[in-house]
């Protein structure tokens, strides 16, 4: 296994073979964004669903029982199964090369990650063919969620489970490879701003997801094995999962939204032509952030009836955040001032990004204050704010990164007329959606209605919301068409489409599986602009030509999910059938013997020869 | 040079384990992951806490903790702790069959654990019918206690395997990351059970 | 204190004003033209933390225009390269304090709001409201009056009264917009709040926490009726009786054998809380807290509950199980529990509602 293999022509099969075994966090990378990008859709098919019941009042488009299971699922699909993998696939993508890495710190856990975050979505979703999804919403609040019949919940337990665990194990490896893998001259003041957000989001998943797994694992005991956490009768506490899912949740909005303003900070910056304005400002905002963002989780409870004292220290706490986001805000302004403002796609989306945002902050600071938030919580108002935040700020976020690393990841350009379009129709349908919900729920209409009465003032406002929804359904098909027209054209750009400023533009895309040649040396922030405007063509390395190591593939991150997989079935079953233990059994044993073959089996690696590079040069 | 030289120093040096990249980023690495571990900790006794009165007429921690069992199996736990310890010590000092020795004594402590811990459950299950069904407080308990169990018999047999695995070949730069990171979670698993020793059984019986 | 919170109401007034012009929805039911005490002061936070944050969004947009006006590659030439600023440590302290300074106008307000509205000093001197949530109904116990109704929540105008929550199965939260915000309703603990309406009629309440199949038509009424009329009906409610021969009489026979176990017809708060009290039924609003009140609509309630509320616990009444009613008889049954009444009359309020308002549904 010594020889170059990336260039060599490849049949379908083994290429299947090739990415389901791949620890290359390139090929992860791709995995995510395909594996989120499809979830996303079915979120958006979900949330389609949803607006056509509410497009008119009383409407029997779907049964009550439905309703309740597309509310659910379209929540935690798209925090869990589309914008987290989503951000996983940038992450994964860019952060090695932005802090000049030939790979991650743990390559078999990377992949191990994806697939436990793959089935665990699959899992998640079973349900909806097997008798009904979830339908305590996402946030599966007791005793609605342990009480509720059927297996829908179940699967929302099991499945939260597995990919959350693949989660856990994202963040430890980023956090990991972030502290120990950077180039030499990387110093942490010197990391672009997307890695730092990509380091403190890690940091958040890692302190922050352990909650919730006891929270699944307590509901789950409650469910399926009959103890009574939750059961006010027993004397048990149902406000106990409200903070445990919360602690977790809270954080949970920070890791999605951290690295979202890390790409918007990368494409502001390099479509300016500037240097990122107030950029220790910037880290230290991020920081602020991530560490408040373990302070306000009870924000969200508001009206449980924990007392004014609790509500108004949570209150105060919350309000606080707003100041290093108003920080970032400003910088980002700053930054486009006495810039050189190129706008194509990935630009549009950032600079949709800035008014988008700024109106979700400012409801977010109007939703702090506990005795407003009296009139706010769980109505429209909610959903309003929440969607302008995730939507505005992530799901903006998501779409200027793929327009902006595309070309890193494939060596294209995703056409800019179809991105022009998609961007204009999804950015008013977004506004026409969510902004009149803002108003919906002052007006008296709370959240995770099925139907609302006629007569009640809501109609206007709902049919306009759902006319918008499906202005972003037509903005996410031209999206796609985009992509496949791209792909099918194929037109290969150079390492540096963008002019841009960081590590991974100094080389080739898509780059090479071993990533740099030698390893660069970084003399200061935005390290490729330094070298370009001291007119070097690329960086200057840091180490003489030499062997590379490389991690081996595996197929055990594979098949160990399966494992999980199976044993999630199990555990879900085995409430009707005994007999379903020994699905349990045999899962728990494929994932515990992988891993016992993991830990046992020498997996050394291999080198790839400095006489190969040498000659891959030449060619 | 092969893999194997390289792993297989003529000097073994003075931190075997983080001799490595790959061993300096498990070390990293599972440090944070000890971080998650005390969160999921924490969450736990966070549920405890908020639940221990919560008896439902039923047995409450006064009727059923003995503390004399409990300090025999501290003991034991902290002893295999500071057994690990030693035997981390001939680790760096590349005395593979000390290691082993002090190993071995781990684990047979920690077994020793798991049997009290084992029949402490029964009596309560058995003597009071005091289970993970009988009231929020029994479910708390079990979690809490289990989950911390569960490390132990997860622990152990890491150890276990490991031993196993490299009673001929002895000490590399490959392996001994390895060996280290398991001694890691055995004290934290120690670590966890003092602060059970204090919440649940200390605060339960005053 | 006050004061200034009163200066700002006045200042505010206008683009209030402004707000309540352009149609900010249904008079009974909309959090945006507050007619109680807990509305009101939620209302001052909300507008002066609209007014300071559209302060911060009118000079971020101001900027960003500007920005985006000057600042364009057209403008400034293809090959311009920009200096490479670093940043500018006196803005940045300008936007650090500055937002500190706004979010501390935010914090005032909120948390003296939040403390007055926890107040519970007044307590035992008022009336005082045991309310159970249930899917998908209220009970309202009062509990020096002895007297408990089902879904309509009468309470007297300019009188603080406090509510007692709790619920029997899942979380369901208490919301009436324009009286007052909301509270949880939990089954592990009870949460007190108080609410205080300022002008008379009948306010639309909704569920607001998730609680299932149903939540979307978990809807409640507070009727605020005068001192006067508020005095009399409980003394009608204290008077109702569970003998009563009604004129009806095959309805209550009927209603006897299938249905008096789960419903009571007199509001004794000592009738255990299985289904809605039906002491003062003829005088409700609505049929099911989502229907007009009329007879058809009642007649449909009973022999198909479940189109009306999916998952409502009705659905397991032995009745529907065996369907063992007629639509003839649940006419007759209709015809009883629409003589049900503690009062000769509906009070005004309800009079006035049932002739203005309609949902229309089929």
């Amino acid at each position: 296994m010594s020889t170059l293999v990336a260039n060599e022509k490849k049949g379908f099969g083994s290429t299947i073979w090739d990415y389901l075994t791949t620890v290359d966090h390139k090929k992860i990378a791709i995995l995510y964004l395909i594996a989120g990008g499809f979830f996303f859709l079915l979120g958006g098919l979900e949330a389609l669903a949803i607006r056509v019941q509410l497009i008119k009042p009383m409407n029997d488009f779907v049964s009550a029982g439905f309703y309740n299971e597309l509310i659910t699922m379209h929540g935690t699909t798209m925090i869990f199964l589309a914008a987290m993998p989503l951000i996983f696939a940038f992450m994964n993508a860019v952060v090695p090369l932005q802090i000049g890495a030939r790979d991650v710190a743990f390559p078999f856990l990377n992949s191990l990650g994806f697939w436990l975050f793959l089935f665990g979505g699959i899992l998640l979703n079973v349900g909806w063919f097997t008798g009904g999804a979830a339908d305590a919403g996402w946030t599966a609040y007791t005793p609605l969620s342990t009480t509720s019949p059927g297996h829908g919940v179940d699967y929302y337990v099991l499945g939260l489970q597995i990919s959350g665990a693949g989660t856990l194990m994202g963040g430890i490896n980023f956090l990991v490879t972030i502290i120990n893998m950077r180039a030499p001259g990387m110093t942490y003041m010197r990391m672009p701003l997307f890695t730092w957000t990509a380091f403190v989001a890690s940091a958040l998943i890692l302190f922050a997801f352990p909650a919730l797994t006891v929270g699944l694992f307590l509901m789950m005991f409650d469910r399926m094995f009959d103890s009574v956490f939750f059961d006010a009768a027993m004397g048990g506490n149902s406000v106990i999962w409200q903070h445990l899912f919360w602690i977790f949740g809270h954080p949970e909005v920070y890791i999605l939204i951290l690295p979202a303003f890390g790409i918007f900070s990368e494409i502001i910056a390099t479509f300016s032509k500037k240097r990122l304005f107030g950029y220790t400002a910037m880290v230290f905002a991020t920081v602020l952030i991530g560490f408040l963002g373990f302070m306000v989780w009870a924000h969200h409870m508001f009206t449980v009836g924990m007392g004014p004292a609790a509500n108004s220290i949570f209150a105060v706490a919350t309000m606080a955040i707003a100041v290093p986001t108003g920080i970032k805000i400003f910088n980002w302004l700053f930054t486009l001032w006495g810039g050189n403002i190129q706008i194509n796609t990935a630009m549009l989306w950032a600079l949709g990004f800035i008014p988008s945002f700024t109106i979700g902050g400012m409801t977010g600071v109007m939703l702090a204050a506990a005795s407003a938030d009296y009139q706010y919580h769980d109505t429209y108002f909610v959903i309003a704010h929440f969607h302008y935040v995730i939507v505005g700020g992530v799901v903006f976020g998501l779409l200027a990164g793929t327009h902006y690393f595309w070309p890193k990841m494939f060596g294209t350009i995703l056409d800019e007329t179809l991105g022009k379009i998609t961007f204009w129709l999804f950015f008013i349908g977004f506004h026409m959606t969510f902004f009149i919900q803002h108003f919906l729920g002052l007006m008296g209409m709370p959240r995770r209605y099925w139907v609302f009465l006629e007569g009640q003032g809501l109609d206007l406002g709902n049919l306009i919301s759902s006319i918008g929804a499906f202005l972003m359904g037509i903005a996410t098909i031209i999206l796609l068409i985009n992509v496949v027209k791209t792909s099918v054209k194929n037109e290969k750009v150079g390492a540096d489409p963008w002019d841009a400023r960081t590590l991974e533009w100094a080389i080739p895309s898509p780059p090479p599986f071993y990533n740099f040649k030698q390893l660069p040396l970084v003399r200061g922030l935005d390290p490729l602009w330094i070298e370009k405007t001291e007119g070097r063509k690329g960086m200057t390395p840091a180490e003489p030509l030499g062997d590379i190591h490389m991690p081996n593939n595996s197929f055990l991150p594979f098949i160990m999910s399966v494992g999980f997989f199976i044993a999630g079935l199990g555990f879900i079953y085995q409430k009707d059938n005994l007999a379903w233990l020994s699905a349990v059994f045999i899962g728990m044993g494929i994932a515990l013997g992988c891993m016992l073959v993991r830990s046992l089996k020498d997996d050394l690696g291999y080198h790839i020869h400095k006489e190969d590079l040498q000659k891959e040069a030449k060619e | 040079m092969s893999e194997q030289d390289v792993l297989n120093p003529k000097h073994m040096p003075s931190n075997p384990e983080q001799a490595t990249l790959e061993g300096k980023n498990k070390f990293l690495g599972f440090w944070f992951f000890l971080g998650g571990e005390t969160v999921l900790f924490a969450s736990l006794f966070g549920t405890y806490l908020a639940l221990r009165d919560s008896t439902n007429g039923g047995a409450s921690s006064q009727d059923l903790f003995g503390l004399e069992l409990v300090f025999i199996m501290t003991m034991l736990l902290l002893t295999s702790s500071l057994t690990s310890v030693y035997a981390m010590y001939h680790m760096k000092n590349n005395d593979f069959k000390r290691m082993m020795i002090w190993l071995g004594i781990t684990v047979a402590l920690g077994l020793g654990f798991l049997g009290f811990e084992i029949y402490e459950f029964v009596h309560y299950i058995h003597d009071y019918e005091f289970t993970m069904r009988s009231s929020a407080f029994g479910s708390a308990f079990y979690t809490l206690v289990g989950f911390h169990g569960g490390h132990v018999v997860f622990g152990l047999s890491w150890i276990i395997a490991l031993m196993f695995r490299n009673a001929k070949r002895g000490l590399n730069l490959y392996n001994a990351p390895k060996f280290y990171i398991a001694s890691l979670y055995w004290h934290f698993i120690d670590v966890v059970w003092v602060f059970i020793f204090t919440v649940v059984y200390l605060m339960g019986v005053l | 204190m006050k004061d200034w919170m009163g200066k700002i109401r006045t200042l505010s007034l206008f683009s209030f004003l402004v707000l309540i012009l352009s149609a900010c929805g249904k008079e009974n039911l909309t959090a945006l033209a507050p007619k109680g005490y807990g509305a009101q002061q939620s209302m001052t936070v909300i507008i002066v933390s609209i007014l300071v944050m559209t302060v911060v969004f009118i000079v971020v947009m101001i900027i960003f225009l500007y920005v985006m006006m000057k600042f364009r590659r057209k403008k400034v030439g293809e090959g311009h390269i920009p200096q490479q600023v670093e940043g500018n440590h006196k803005l940045e302290v300008i936007w650090t304090v500055i937002p500190i300074l706004l979010l501390i106008i935010i914090a005032i307000p909120t948390v003296a709001v939040t403390y007055d509205l926890a107040d519970e000093s007044q307590m035992e001197d008022s009336i005082n409201i045991n309310v159970t949530g249930l899917q998908f109904w209220w009970n309202f116990e009062y509990a020096n009056e002895e007297i408990q109704t089902s879904q309509e929540l009468y309470i007297p105008v300019d009188e603080r009264v406090y509510l007692n929550m709790i619920s029997n199965d899942v979380i369901h939260s208490f919301w009436v917009p324009t009286i007052s915000g909301k509270m949880d309703v939990n089954p592990d603990n009870e949460n007190t709040m108080y609410i205080e309406a300022h002008e008379e009629g009948v306010y639309w309440g909704k569920c607001a926490e998730f609680c299932g199949d149903s939540h979307s038509l978990m809807d409640f009424k507070i009727v605020v009726v005068s001192q006067d009329e508020y005095d009399q009906w409980v003394a009608a409610m204290q008077d109702t009786d569970p003998e009563y021969t009604a004129e009806a009489a095959e309805g209550q026979e009927l209603f006897a054998n299938s249905c008096i176990s789960c419903h009571a017809i007199d509001a004794s708060s000592t009738n255990p809380v299985v289904g809605p009290n039906l002491a003062d039924f003829g005088n409700r609003a609505m049929i099911a807290g989502v229907r007009d009140f009329n007879k058809e609509n009642l007649v449909e309630w009973i022999l198909d509950p479940a189109s009306i509320k999916p998952g409502n616990g009705m659905l397991g009444a032995p009745y529907l199980e065996e369907n063992s009613i007629s639509e003839e008889e649940a006419s007759q049954i209709a015809d009883f529990l629409m003589e049900l009444k503690a009062t000769e009359e509906p009070v005004d309020s309800v009079e006035h509602f049932r002739e203005n308002e309609s949902v229309h549904s089929n």
